[in-house]
């Protein structure tokens, strides 16, 4: 089953305009230069943990929050900076701030990479457990139908979580009710070190959606354009009392899994061939960038990011007084 | 004699075990050409091959479930589960499958399998890869735990939770992996079910799990500077649990105190206690009995909150000053 990106994409850049149109774009630069500026920090033995880097799916991100609106929700996942830093009204300062572990960060330090979330924003966090957000989503679906409002929720998982009982459980739930619930999968080619075409008997995950009786689809997930038309139509759907969609964007992560993979299991070039369908590189292409307006963008991008850490290491580190705080309500 | 780290240690008693016992296998996520999120596994594949080191999709319950169906049929797998936080997935088979299907058959059947898991804090990654779970398993009949502190132990306990008949929940330290101690080439078993003295004294004693161990060794020495003499036993099984080392040292110094890192209520450190003052021990007890342990809250991300949720060496001595001190 071939995935092609949309022929629709001067539709979209007319509907835009060139300022969104750049907005996303910067959008995308500033998802790099963050992971690029944690994985620096990590190597200089200033981040305590691990992290999970979506260097190579900024477009995915990105297109994924476009067509949702502030009231939306979203469920992200453990690679999920990017979906944090696309999602509506994100603070680059809270988020690092929360890498790093400081009091100001939005989760007070407790949580860190694998569980950065805006409540406020409706941001309902990153997840650290593979589906673990799967049937929550079911949850918020449940709850937005109950109190009868016209929002949808967007769940972010990898290929790999599909294989977890959660799901399966999950979207038939989500199909019997008719849930505003998009299902996401970001399938980058790699659960870890197992590779999609070991872990299914399948072409496109989304044929599983036939199994719920649900439309699935497939998309480029390099293509930012594909991304927002697939989300957007799912969200359609859902606000009209139609139910869940599952959406399968193809895409590759170009870093290793956390920071202890040796890659022994792919090739360079394999990484390499991948590279070259850079989202950031092919959305400037579309928009007619040269090089070196490009050039320019990246560096207003890494001069935000070193503002965020500066913010993030004048903060305090929690007061280790406050330690049994916030368990319970 | 040779040293070896506690993961290479681990690795030994699978390599031989699957070198003399076609029945043995291993089955986990990322246990192949990756190793094992900790390397336990690294390099296996090559000599055992996909066939006999499988990995799986990310796939918890049916991991488990695979575990218990080939062993009901004469197998004698080991499963990997990647973190212990992510054996939550596996409770339904473990607990109500596993545990009791040897007895609901009348004691027709057995599941002799491993369960291999790490534990624990330290490594900052946060609340839900940090778990330390292991009293849960303790409190079903029908699964044994083990919980080694040494690479001598590991080895030789996961020898014989491998040919034991029972399902066996296996759970290692991260902060442990690469830890080294004398390991002999040869193969050889701890029983499960066996507390081991790791270090004498007569003022008082701590019952210490998996890395606490380590702790309590450590402070032993400041105490000993001090003139504070602590015996130090490690249960290593921590279901069976074999009391009689614990309660004869109890006799001896009239001073309880267990330490771990899982939390404290509910915690293993209730049971330990509640067994010496069930037992003759009690009427030799010089002070209230007394647990170290994990603080009632998740593992926070930010490392000095980690730290300090945890014991550590200083709060094994100053828990121990206190206890010999009269402060109970
Ligand atoms: C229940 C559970 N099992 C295993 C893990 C360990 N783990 C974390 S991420 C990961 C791979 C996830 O792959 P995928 O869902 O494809 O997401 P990706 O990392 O590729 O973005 C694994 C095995 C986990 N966090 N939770
Ligand atoms: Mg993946």
């Amino acid at each position: 089953m071939e995935v092609t990106e949309t022929q629709n994409y001067p539709a979209y850049l007319q509907e835009w305009g060139e300022e969104k149109a750049l907005e996303l774009l910067r959008k995308m630069l500033l998802i790099r230069a963050f992971e690029e500026k944690a994985e620096e920090l990590y190597a200089l033995g200033r981040v305590h943990g691990t992290m999970h880097l979506s260097i190579g799916q900024e477009a995915s991100a990105v297109g994924a929050s476009l067509p949702l609106r502030p009231s939306d929700y979203l469920l992200n996942h453990h690679r999920g900076h990017g979906h944090c830093l696309a999602w509506h009204g994100s603070d680059v300062n809270l988020m690092m701030a929360e890498f790093l572990g400081r009091e100001t960060g939005y989760c007070r330090g407790r949580g860190g990479s694998m569980h950065i979330a805006n409540v406020q924003a409706n941001n309902l966090g990153a997840n650290g457990i593979v589906a673990g957000g799967i049937p929550i989503a079911a949850g918020v679906g449940l709850s937005i139908k109950l109190r009868k409002t016209d929002q949808v929720a967007l769940v972010v998982f990898g290929d790999g979580a599909t294989n977890e009982g959660a799901f399966h459980e999950s979207l038939n739930m989500a199909s019997i009710w008719d849930l505003p619930v998009i299902y996401y999968i970001e399938n980058n080619q790699y659960a870890m070190s197992m590779p999609v075409k070991r872990a299914f008997n399948i072409e496109r995950l989304s044929q599983r959606a036939c199994a719920y009786g649900i439309p699935g689809v497939s998309v480029d997930g390099n293509d930012l354009f594909s991304v927002y038309e697939a989300v957007k139509e799912a969200a359609e759907r859902a606000r009209a009392g139609q139910g869940p969609t599952l959406i399968e964007a193809l895409t590759y992560r170009w870093r290793g899994h956390s920071k202890s993979d040796r890659q022994a299991y792919r090739t360079r070039e394999e990484v390499k061939a991948w590279q070259k369908k850079d989202p950031i590189k092919r959305f400037a292409q579309k928009l007619g960038l040269d090089e070196a307006t490009l050039a320019e963008l990246q560096q207003e991008a890494r001069e935000r990011i070193d503002q965020a850490v500066a913010f993030a290491e004048a903060s305090p580190e929690p007061d280790i007084a406050t330690i049994m705080e916030g368990v319970y309500a | 004699m040779r040293e070896l780290t506690y993961a290479e240690a681990l690795r030994e008693a699978l390599r031989q075990a699957m070198q003399e016992d076609e029945s043995v296998f291993m089955i986990g996520e990322d246990i192949g050409v990756y190793g094992g999120a900790f390397g336990v596994s690294a390099g296996l594949i090559d000599e055992f091959g996909p066939e006999r080191i499988i990995d799986t999709p990310i796939s918890e319950a049916a991991i488990t479930g695979a575990c218990i169906g080939a062993a009901l049929t004469g197998m004698r797998p080991v499963g990997e589960i990647q973190f212990m936080d992510f054996i939550t997935l596996s409770m339904e088979q473990l607990v109500l499958q596993a545990a009791k299907i040897r007895f609901m058959f009348g004691g027709k059947a057995k599941a002799p399998f491993v369960l291999r898991t790490p534990a624990g804090s330290g490594t900052g990654a946060a609340a839900q890869h940090s778990e330390s779970l292991e009293n849960w398993f303790v409190h079903v009949p029908g699964l044994k735990v083990v919980m080694p502190s040494t690479p001598y132990d590991a080895k030789g306990l996961l020898r014989a939770a491998i040919y034991d008949d029972n399902p066996v929940i296996f759970v290692e330290h991260k902060l442990l992996y690469k830890t080294k101690g004398p390991v002999p080439a040869e193969p050889y078993e701890i029983p499960l079910g066996r507390s081991k003295v790791v270090r004498e004294g007569k003022d008082l004693t701590i019952v210490a799990t998996s890395i606490m161990v380590r702790r309590a060794l450590d402070a032993a020495e400041t105490l000993a500077a001090e003139g504070v003499e602590a015996e130090i036993i490690d249960p290593r099984t921590l279901s069976p649990l074999d009391m009689a080392p614990i309660e004869a040292s109890v006799k001896k110094t009239g001073r309880a105190l267990v330490v771990h890192e899982a939390v404290k209520t509910g915690g293993f450190g209730g049971e330990v206690l509640s067994r010496i003052v069930e037992s003759e021990a009690f009427d030799y007890l010089e002070a209230p009995v007394r647990r170290l342990a994990g603080r009632d809250i998740p593992i926070p991300y930010n490392r000095n909150l980690e730290y300090h949720t945890v014991p550590q060496v200083e709060d094994i001595v100053a828990e121990a000053r206190k206890l010999v001190g009269g402060a109970y």
